[in-house]
């Protein structure tokens, strides 16, 4: 593989502090040399120029549902990290609901197989109980030595307060985090988007706020219980959720949480007449929590901008509202909304942006990665902060096309993409 | 998105969905808000004109065009008087219903709908347990679609024959209905409204004909977001209250096959509740009682009120035939206003 100059960028690395004019120099997967501009004599290197650009370390993702094995109709590895490549991502972890469910070490192995074709790494992570049934733990340790960062049974809840007290304390021996998908579904059976009068209105079934605080409040209430216990709350919705993260972070427990694009860019209006698009779990909610999503990321409270890329079929998604299933593709809309929407709109600094999809999240699962300093791993997202583009879903890399932001215009675009040193997308 | 930095919606949405939809026909009744005033008033006036047309010039009309009409819930008076409509105006009907066909191997309405289109089918009558679901068959078929219930959302035409009956009880002609024609009348509807598909297309009908709605009812059964349906639309919990401000009430099942769970002391509930001799001669005593089935004797309405002089039971069935004529020919003509 030839080395790689990128030439006349803007560094922006928040693991470093990094903000500066510098080139970077890809050798043998890996970062070789970040240097004043001009500094770097690489005869033998491809040379990109950047100017006017943003080089960044490759953006990390920590909830995607890559659907493979088991719905490759949907997404498979190859197709899920090319989209996540085009929108900038060089590091993916890889949601366990798979079919079967990612509870052994040979799915782990499997998945991270380069028989894969992946365009960027995957981390797999394994199912918190045996199918993700809520009933027996998986085992840990070996999910780990196979290459899982984390284990939840996201799509569901770990409901049961003793099989999840037990989750905590089984991860904690072994450093993983639990991932939680908070929602009490005990409270949810049949609903289909948030409560409230829009749902009333549309005489659908609606998800409290409740429903999720709740849960989030009772796995603070175990978590208080297990040394070194690591909680991480997937998909943030709500302000009362948020609130209970942040008193309990104050507090000093170990909880960290993530934010999607559409949960901080998009509320319930956007279900409008039974738009399946706008449909997912946890629902978009109202105004208020929009903003409070909003004040989570800008305040710190919110440690990660993570996608929830959850692929379907047309088909699938073109049935009745309640039928269809839950999610949207995510992965190459993120880093537009993010500047768009914190940058540009909430002038939140850039490098904190990118803190939010860099070394945060990866911190937050700790990934090696989602940093860029000599040495670090290959992976550089280089983009463009000031171009202005338009979505188009028909156009996405990523095998369905269900996405609330098809049309939509946005500001920050992927110009090139380089996960271990191989330029894995360019535009 | 109104600003103009961040991302904004101002580029065409050309959705990955709508690039297999077709615009809705206009001939379609989804929701109540389909129709203006004004299209209101000329359904009520075709309602008129064909109820006094002669049988035989009416079944000229739609004579050997295709209505389908498919059922994926029971329903005796919805289906009956819509297949009526549609056989009175000439048309020829099939009924695809869920006991009976292949949605139940597992069909989805999208490709059920394309196969009644492929078999000549003009327009189709829809019931579902599904809220939107009319949507999706208007916008995967392209065909006009009448809404004949959809899960808790909508119910239109129950919504335009209730208009039609209360009118005809305030003697005021379908040529008199406009903006303004049910000023100073107020609707309580008591009951189930949170499972009631009935109670939201007339809260969104009868206030833009100038009419206050009173929803009444316990809170498991009438949440307060209830209000949000739009302007004109109250809460009184007090049936009585309620009562004795209304010029014509409404009286709801409890649907029990939607309440998932819920729990309600049904003794308690007809303490408070129930439209009973003693309540409409004590709270509303001239007032029409309507009902929109089907109907528990004995659990939100007795006997004796039900076959009472105040109710308007028998003349809502009775409107639900000239008002689905009106649909039906809406429909297949392509919305005329
Ligand atoms: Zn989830």
């Amino acid at each position: 593989m030839k080395p790689l100059l990128i030439r006349g960028g803007r560094v922006v690395d928040p693991a470093s502090g990094q903000d500066a004019m510098r080139d970077v120099l890809l050798r043998d997967g890996k970062v070789a040399a970040i240097e004043n501009p001009g500094r770097i004599h690489a005869a033998d290197a491809e040379v990109f120029d950047a100017k006017g650009l943003v080089v960044a370390p490759g953006l990390v993702d920590i909830h995607v549902h890559l659907r493979e094995p088991g719905q490759s109709y949907k997404e498979t590895i190859a197709t899920g990290t090319a989209a996540a490549a085009a929108g900038g991502f060089t590091s993916v972890c890889a949601m366990p609901n798979t079919i079967p469910v990612n509870d052994t070490p040979e799915t782990v192995r499997w998945m991270q197989s380069p028989e894969r074709g992946a365009s960027a790494r995957v981390f797999p992570i394994g199912a918190a109980t045996r199918g993700s049934m809520g009933e027996a733990l998986t085992d840990y340790a070996a999910l780990r030595e196979a290459g899982a960062v984390a284990v939840t049974d996201d799509g569901k809840p770990i409901l049961g307060d003793a099989i999840m007290l037990a989750a905590l304390r089984a991860a904690a021996a072994v450093e993983l985090p639990v991932i939680q998908h908070a929602e009490d579904t005990r409270l949810t059976g049949g609903c289909s988007m948030n409560a409230g009068a829009l749902a009333f209105r549309l005489g659908l079934r609606g998800m409290s706020v409740e429903a999720e605080s709740s849960l989030v409040e009772r796995d603070l209430d175990l978590l208080r219980q297990v040394r070194r216990g690591h909680l991480h709350v997937a998909h943030l919705s709500t302000s009362k959720a948020l609130n209970a993260v942040r008193a309990a972070r104050r507090a000093g427990l170990h909880v960290t949480c993530e934010v999607t694009p559409h949960h901080f860019a998009l509320t319930e209006e956007s279900v409008g007449l039974y738009d399946t698009n706008a449909k997912m779990n946890p629902p978009l909610r109202g105004e208020a929590d929009r903003a409070a999503m909003i004040e989570g990321l800008l305040d710190g409270t919110v440690d990660a901008i993570a996608t929830d890329h959850a692929p379907h079929a047309a088909h699938e998604k073109q049935q009745e509202f309640e039928r269809a299933p839950n999610g949207i593709t995510g992965l190459e809309t993120a880093l537009g909304l993010a500047i768009s929407i914190l940058h540009i709109r909430h002038r939140m600094p850039l490098a904190g942006v990118l803190a939010l999809l860099t070394s945060r999240p990866a911190q937050a699962v700790g990934l090696k990665g989602g940093s860029l300093s000599a040495g670090s791993p290959g992976d550089v997202a280089v983009f463009d902060p000031a171009a202005r583009w338009v979505f188009r879903a028909a156009e996405s890399r990523s095998k369905s096309k269900n996405t609330p932001f098809d049309g939509w215009e946005m500001q920050g675009r992927v110009r090139l993409t380089v996960s271990q040193g191989r330029i894995v997308f360019r535009s | 998105m109104a600003e103009t930095k961040g991302p904004s919606r101002k580029a065409q949405k050309l959705s990955t969905l709508s690039l297999f939809q077709q615009p809705i026909h206009p001939g379609s009744a989804i929701s109540a808000m389909n129709f203006s005033v004004a299209a209101v008033r000329q359904i009520l006036l075709a309602a008129d004109a064909l109820e006094r047309e002669d049988p035989l010039r009416r079944a000229k009309r739609l004579a050997k065009r295709r209505v389908a009409l498919l059922f994926y819930e029971a329903s005796t008076r919805t289906r009956t008087s819509f297949e009526l409509a549609a056989k009175a105006l000439g048309a020829d009907t099939t009924l695809v219903s869920s006991l009976s066909s292949s949605i139940e191997k597992g069909e989805t309405l999208k490709d059920t709908g394309i196969t009644l289109k492929a078999l000549g089918a003009e327009c189709i009558i829809l019931r579902s347990p599904y809220s939107g679901a009319p949507y999706l068959l208007a916008q995967t078929t392209g065909l006009p679609v009448l809404n004949a219930g959809d899960g808790m959302a909508e119910h239109p035409s129950q919504a335009l024959l209730d208009l039609r009956t209360i009118l005809q009880r305030l003697k005021i002609r379908a040529s008199a209905v406009n903006e303004k024609c049910l000023r100073g009348i107020t609707l309580t509807i008591c009951g189930d409204v949170l499972h009631s598909r009935v109670a939201r297309s007339n809260a969104l009908l009868l206030p833009r004909l100038g009419a206050r709605i009173i929803f009444c009812g316990p809170e498991e059964l009438l949440p307060e977001s209830a209000t949000a349906m739009g302007p004109g639309v109250s809460i009184e919990r007090d049936f009585d209250t309620a009562l004795r401000q209304s010029q014509v009430a409404m009286v709801l099942r409890i649907q029990a096959e939607r309440l998932a769970g819920l729990k309600i002391d049904l003794d308690e509930y007809r303490r408070r509740y129930q439209a009973n001799t003693e309540r409409i001669a004590a709270c509303a005593p001239k007032t029409p009682i309507l009902h929109p089935g089907p109907i528990i004797r004995g659990m939100e309405i007795t006997d004796e009120v039900a076959d009472g002089p105040q109710s308007a039971i028998a003349a809502q069935v009775a409107n639900g035939v000239p008002v689905r004529m009106a649909l039906v020919a809406r429909a297949l003509k392509g919305g005329r206003r």
